[in-house]
């Protein structure tokens, strides 16, 4: 079908040159002529994008995962311990720290002095979940998120703990979730890509960010998150050079079209065809990516959800208003990067602002999709990459305080797609150290995002070197208790 | 067996793994099974894909303690039921195996439905089969050293021009399959252009070429080609990839490193045309040879281009344990075509690798006096053990290296400190779990590592890969040279020529090239012989017939056309449009890169958090050049499928994307390009006519067609047009790039041929070898 078409089309285009006639179809009758879906793939790859592949109904059909990059505190945001305020300035008894590895930053303290959070908690809503005052905002969501106390990984350093949530793997280059799910599921909207990332950067300490996390890894480039800036070129490369409008743009491709036509009347070659089909998509992403990364055009009240600091590109408030945009125009996986939570030394000082930043926008985002009737089929995940220590990370002041990275357990919270609103799920002990209920691995979380988007994350495969992978590599499981 | 027979199972397997990849099998088109079943072509790859994960040669993984992949095994009684055998040689009703795989019991069906495996009718057929006909074990086939192989018959006798086409022809007519014919010479020249120098021929190599009539204009083409200083640079292209060679440590801060003068190395190697034996020696051995060879010792290098961690709190030993690996697993795949790194963390599940031999080999690369955490930030680009490239070298026996400051300039290369620590198997990979204590070695069944006759460092281990009775390092190099020139390998999973590796498509030509590098170890002389040979020669017409039968065009009746990689179409744009600059060598450049991309990204540590853009000359350097930090590599390398380099990569997937698209369309690069062709075309005394064919023949290397001239010139006419009508435009556009503009010029006229030059640089064959 696809082929008879194009064949026709190129015929239509070659008398029309043959004959002098007017050149061009327009894009509104090109866009007709072309088969949708241009994210899906080429068509001399034998590794292709499976729209419908899917293993069971999906409670899901889109993500936005809200990473805090650095690792937050789980100590001040969702995870209450008023022991560690009885025991404030006492060592970490030896037998709840049972042989934990420590990083080089705290491997040299001889003493490891608990430290109790500034920040003073409350239970909210009709679950009574905790959240500390630093989060008000989204401590008036609760009822609609699950909160994680259980998290807990295998690294304990930045790059290995952010790769292996996002990849599966501490090292070397696999697929991103959002690779997979681009791979697995395809994209619901033919004009853009199936996965984009949005990058932020708040006051904090902050630890960079790799290509590597939204990498395709064996899986074809087609499948690589596509980074979308605050610059005026949203997409790299996006906006058509200085002098050159849409409608000069429009004419050269019917140009180059047709001497593409040539050569397929010369070689037969499906590439050809390919090749055409991308530049009629690129220039379809010309018109629609600018519009859905206008939010000019958004009301007053949906600024003020937000702050207004959403309208100031680049910010974490304003990815997350994009995020939206992006999400409901069908894209499956949109990934946010926040930078500056590894807060070692000055805690107290930079916290604050940190939550301030992610706060209101990430509320935001989960009330706007629900009014909008969306929050059901979208899934919002929101969390760094591991915990941190319970004991002090330096010297112990009166005003301040730090805390270094702890694997062992961290909190995430959870909203919409099929998720259970309103319930915590899984208990540290009273130090905050160590899981003690329903521990919740990497892979297990990965098991369940790939479960609510309708993919058995044991059939969602690629083999590459003679080897399936699997995101969750040969582990995880489903954590059922969560699911509505 | 028949070689028309091994022509069609491979064909057959081919189809087979491209559909299984996607757990879609199509069972159509396979027809009758062949009349004799082979282990290696038919049988291994069911076994291996379907059952060695439980009952392979991962013997912690072993269920019931039966293994399949061995005779023995296979053939032993059960260890729970003493009287039933899972093979019995001719006999399936008998044998557990069978029984097991169509069992109507659900219970009892292997592979169990926990594993999501499953065998087809047809799978199950052939092992019946052959277990009926004595269930024979053979070896694999990339472990059984290369036959000699006589030059096959063919009947189409003219058509050979040299041995590959014997070999090739005698599988295409198996098929029904003929050959193209000979790629116009406009054609063919373009193409070999970019294959040995990555660059498209001069419009005066155009025209010598086309006006030799003579028998030998080809081959002479050939040899001026193999001989040009650019030559170094394509071919290394791919060597970086393996070698994972970057411009920037990699990890979060990722700072800047100096293992240029590495890569001006490996340049030059090619370039001199050091054997393979040498080229390889030297890069794994070269601080162990008998004499002080300052050359060899910076050839080492390729050792240390591995990622290293600058993250403050890692642990020490957790780092310096991953660099072991990476140089354990870059071997294994370099130069041996295995995923080794299978086997760290338990058994190979599917090739005979143990953990143990894992950890023997990772002890060749255990004696370095290294560091986990790069000491401090950007102190030194080069953590110890490092070189310092002194102005003596420089003048001297490192007077490739194209340095250009008075810097210090130091380089990390290999040493061993003998005694140092020893090496011990790892439980689960795990840094400190330290088990049973290793020596060097290599796994057996590829080749014993013989300690009488190879010294237990990383010089013998150069010397066991070079034995002459070795069956992987020739055929996996012959690979990938094939596979750069064609499109795609022989053995189409350059990375694994293990158990779940794709077969040879033409195992006979494999073995006959991998034995007759051999004997000289000649990187030109096999190049040449590849691109004079009458298969590399033929069109790239794709007829329906041959779309047909074979999709993939694994039985090389045509030429593979494919898209120029990354790098090539910087350069492709930059020679044709005059820009080029062609010094070889010298420290990376940062041409123009959209704003922002390093500080959104940054850890705000070291000397990369800004990308500060080069300007002048460095504008127009080659992409081998370009700048690769690796946490955020260049974008538009990317994304054209260049290699991150975060790890060794030994095939680049070609993809084709719409971002690519917005690339050629808007990169600065390739405006600038069409700007500056366009303004010397312009004030040339020509016609319009000419000045378009001239950019034509520059970038497309060739004449255009009628419909194209006509195309094109329509185009120009209405560009001139609306160009005058809005000169604001026309001056706008030609505002794009550095370069310094030609201010006379009439800019109406400049940027209309400028958007003229623009369409094609976008012409899909522009961007294609055809």
């Amino acid at each position: 079908m696809d082929k008879e078409f194009l064949e026709n089309r190129f015929n239509i285009n070659r008398r029309h040159f043959l004959g002098k006639a007017a050149l061009g179809l327009g894009s509104a009758a090109l866009g007709s002529l072309l088969v949708p879906d241009m994210f899906s793939g080429t068509s001399s790859q034998a590794e292709k994008l499976q729209a419908g592949i899917r293993h069971f109904a999906p409670k899901a059909k889109r993500i936005i995962m809200l990473v805090q990059n650095g690792a937050p505190s789980q100590l001040e945001s969702f995870d209450y311990k008023p022991l560690l305020h009885k025991m404030h300035g006492q060592d970490l008894p030896e037998s709840v720290r049972d042989g934990q590895r420590l990083t080089g930053m705290t491997s040299g303290q001889s003493k490891f002095p608990l430290v109790g959070s500034k920040f003073a908690f409350r239970q909210y809503g009709q679950s009574g979940t905790w959240v500390s005052e630093l989060f008000p905002n989204i401590a008036k969501i609760t009822d609609d998120i699950c909160v994680i106390k259980s998290m807990h990984t295998e690294a304990i350093n930045h790059d290995p703990a952010l790769t292996f949530i996002q990849t599966g793997a501490q090292q070397g280059n696999r697929p991103s979730m959002g690779a997979w799910m681009s791979y697995g599921l395809g994209s619901e909207n033919q004009n853009l890509p199936a996965f984009c990332v949005l990058l932020s950067r708040g006051k904090g300490n902050g630890q960079g960010v790799y290509s590597k996390l939204w990498s395709n890894g064996f899986l074809e480039s087609i499948h690589q998150g596509v980074q979308f800036s605050a610059s005026e070129d949203p997409i790299l490369y996006l906006n058509n050079p200085d002098g050159i409008d849409m409608k000069n743009r429009r004419k050269m491709l019917d140009h180059l079209e047709a001497l593409n036509a040539q050569g397929y009347e010369e070689f037969g070659d499906p590439e050809i065809h390919a090749k055409i089909k991308q530049y009629e998509m690129a220039y379809r992403m010309q018109t629609a990516v600018p519009e859905v990364t206008d939010l000019s055009k958004e009301p007053d009240h949906i600024i003020k959800m937000y702050g207004a600091d959403c309208l100031t590109p680049g910010t974490y408030a304003s990815n997350c208003l994009l995020a939206r945009k992006l999400s409901e125009s069908g894209v499956r996986f949109v990934q946010l990067y926040h930078q500056g939570w590894d807060q070692h030394n000055n805690l107290v000082g930079e916290m604050p602002q940190q939550a301030k930043d992610v706060d209101r926008a990430s509320a935001a985002l989960v009330q706007d999709l629900k009014q909008r009737g969306l929050l059901d089929e979208t899934l919002i995940i929101w969390g760094g990459e591991f915990g941190r220590t319970n004991y002090c990370q330096g010297k112990l002041t009166d005003g301040n305080y730090g805390r270094d990275h702890h694997p062992r357990c961290y909190s995430i919270w959870m909203a919409g797609g099929g998720v259970k609103g309103g319930i915590t799920h899984g208990e540290t002990d009273e130090f905050g150290y160590n899981i003690v209920k329903d521990p919740v691995h990497v892979h297990d979380l990965q098991a369940t995002i790939l479960h609510l988007m309708g993919l058995d994350h044991e059939k969602l495969t690629y083999k590459y070197l003679g080897r399936r992978f699997r995101l969750t590599d040969v582990h995880g499981h489903v954590v059922n208790d969560i699911i509505a | 067996m028949s070689r028309q027979l091994l022509a069609l199972c491979t064909l057959v397997s081919g189809l087979y793994f491209t559909s299984c990849d996607q757990g879609f099998t199509s069972e159509a088109g396979l027809g009758e099974l062949p009349e004799v079943l082979d282990y290696n072509i038919h049988v291994r790859p069911i076994l291996s894909d379907k059952c060695f994960v439980c009952h392979g040669p991962d013997a912690n993984k072993r269920e019931s303690g039966l293994r399949l992949d061995t005779k023995e095994g296979a053939y032993a009684a059960l260890k729970d039921q003493p009287n039933v055998h899972a093979i019995v040689p001719g006999d399936p009703a008998s044998s557990a195996v069978y029984q097991r795989i169509t069992a109507e019991d659900a219970t009892m069906l292997m592979p169990p439905a926990a594993s999501n495996l499953k065998l087809t009718e047809r799978e199950i057929q052939i092992i019946e089969k052959w277990i009926a006909q004595g269930a024979e074990y053979k070896k694999h086939w990339a472990f059984v050293p290369p036959k000699p192989q006589p030059l096959p018959e063919v009947k189409q006798e003219s058509w050979p021009v040299n041995a590959i086409d014997f070999f090739v022809l005698k599988q295409m007519e198996s098929m029904g399959l003929e050959p193209n014919e000979q790629a116009d010479k406009a054609r063919l020249l373009r193409r070999v252009a970019f294959d040995l120098t990555g660059l498209p021929p001069s419009l005066e190599l155009q025209e010598r070429f086309m006006s030799d009539d003579s028998d030998e204009a080809y081959a002479k083409v050939v040899d001026e080609l193999l001989t040009s200083k650019h030559y170094g640079e394509k071919i290394a292209i791919h060597w970086l990839d393996v070698a994972r060679y970057a411009d920037s440590h990699g990890y979060q801060d990722d700072g800047l490193r100096t293992m240029w003068p590495w890569r001006d190395w490996v340049i030059h190697a090619f370039n001199e045309n050091y054997p393979y034996d040498q080229f390889l020696t030297w890069q794994l051995a070269g601080d162990l040879l008998p004499e002080h060879n300052v050359e060899a010792i910076l050839a080492t290098g390729f050792n240390r281009n591995h990622k290293i961690t600058q993250e403050g709190g890692v642990i020490d030993e957790e780092y310096r344990i991953e660099y072991v690996t990476d140089r354990t697993n870059t071997f294994g795949k370099a130069f041996l075509g295995l995923t080794f790194e299978c086997a760290k963390c338990h058994d190979h599940k599917y090739d005979p690798i143990s953990q143990k031999d894992y950890f023997s080999t990772f002890a060749f690369f255990d004696k370095v006096p290294e560091k986990g955490i790069f000491g401090t930030f950007d102190a030194s680009f080069a953590d110890p053990p490092n070189m310092r490239i002194t102005d003596e070298y420089l003048e001297d026996v490192l007077s490739f290296i194209n340095k250009k400051d008075d810097d210090r300039l130091d380089v990390m290369v290999m040493k061993d400190s003998v005694g140092l620590r020893t090496t011990h198997v790892l439980t689960r990979g795990n840094y400190d779990a330290k088990a049973e204590v290793v020596y060097e070695s290599m796994p057996k069944a590829v080749m014993p590592f013989d300690t009488t006759r190879f010294a237990q460092n990383r010089k013998g281990l150069a010397e066991w890969l070079l034995s002459t009775e070795h069956p992987l390092t020739s055929r996996v190099f012959v690979n990938r040279i094939w596979q750069e020139i064609f499109g795609i390998g022989i053995v189409k999973t350059a990375g694994d020529f293990g158990m779940q590796g794709d077969l040879p498509t033409h195992p006979e030509l494999l073995d006959w090239l991998a034995l007759d590098f051999q004997k000289d170890w000649d990187i030109k002389r096999l190049v040449k012989q590849i691109v004079t040979s009458a298969t590399y020669r033929q069109s790239g017409e794709v007829t329906e017939k041959k779309l047909r039968l074979d999709p993939e065009n694994t039985y090389l009746a045509r030429y593979s056309r494919s898209r120029l990689p990354a790098e090539l179409i910087r350069d492709m744009v930059l020679a044709s449009s005059g820009l080029l600059n062609s010094e070889v060598g010298g420290p990376s450049v940062k041409p123009y890169q959209p704003d922002g991309l390093w500080s959104a990204a940054t850890s705000g540590r070291g000397m990369l958090q800004e990308y500060i853009q080069d300007h002048g000359e460095d504008l127009y350097r080659r992409g081998i050049y370009t700048f690769i930090k690796r946490t955020v590599p260049p974008p538009v390398m990317l994304t054209f499928d260049a290699s991150s380099r975060d790890q060794c990569e030994v095939r680049r997937l070609t993809t084709s994307t719409p971002l690519q698209a917005l690339v050629i369309l808007n990169d600065p690069t390739i405006l600038e390009g069409a700007r500056v062709l366009a303004e010397r075309l312009v004030s040339t005394e020509t016609d319009d006519e000419e000045k378009v064919v001239t950019a034509f023949r520059r970038i497309v290397c060739r004449y255009p067609k009628n419909e194209e001239h006509a195309i094109l010139m329509g185009y120009l006419k209405d560009l001139q047009l609306h160009f005058h009508e809005n000169q604001e435009e026309a001056k706008a556009f030609i505002s794009v790039g550095e370069y310094p503009k030609s201010k006379e010029l009439n800019a109406t006229a400049v940027a209309a041929l400028m958007q003229v030059i623009h369409t094609i640089y976008n012409m899909e064959e522009t961007i294609t070898k055809s």
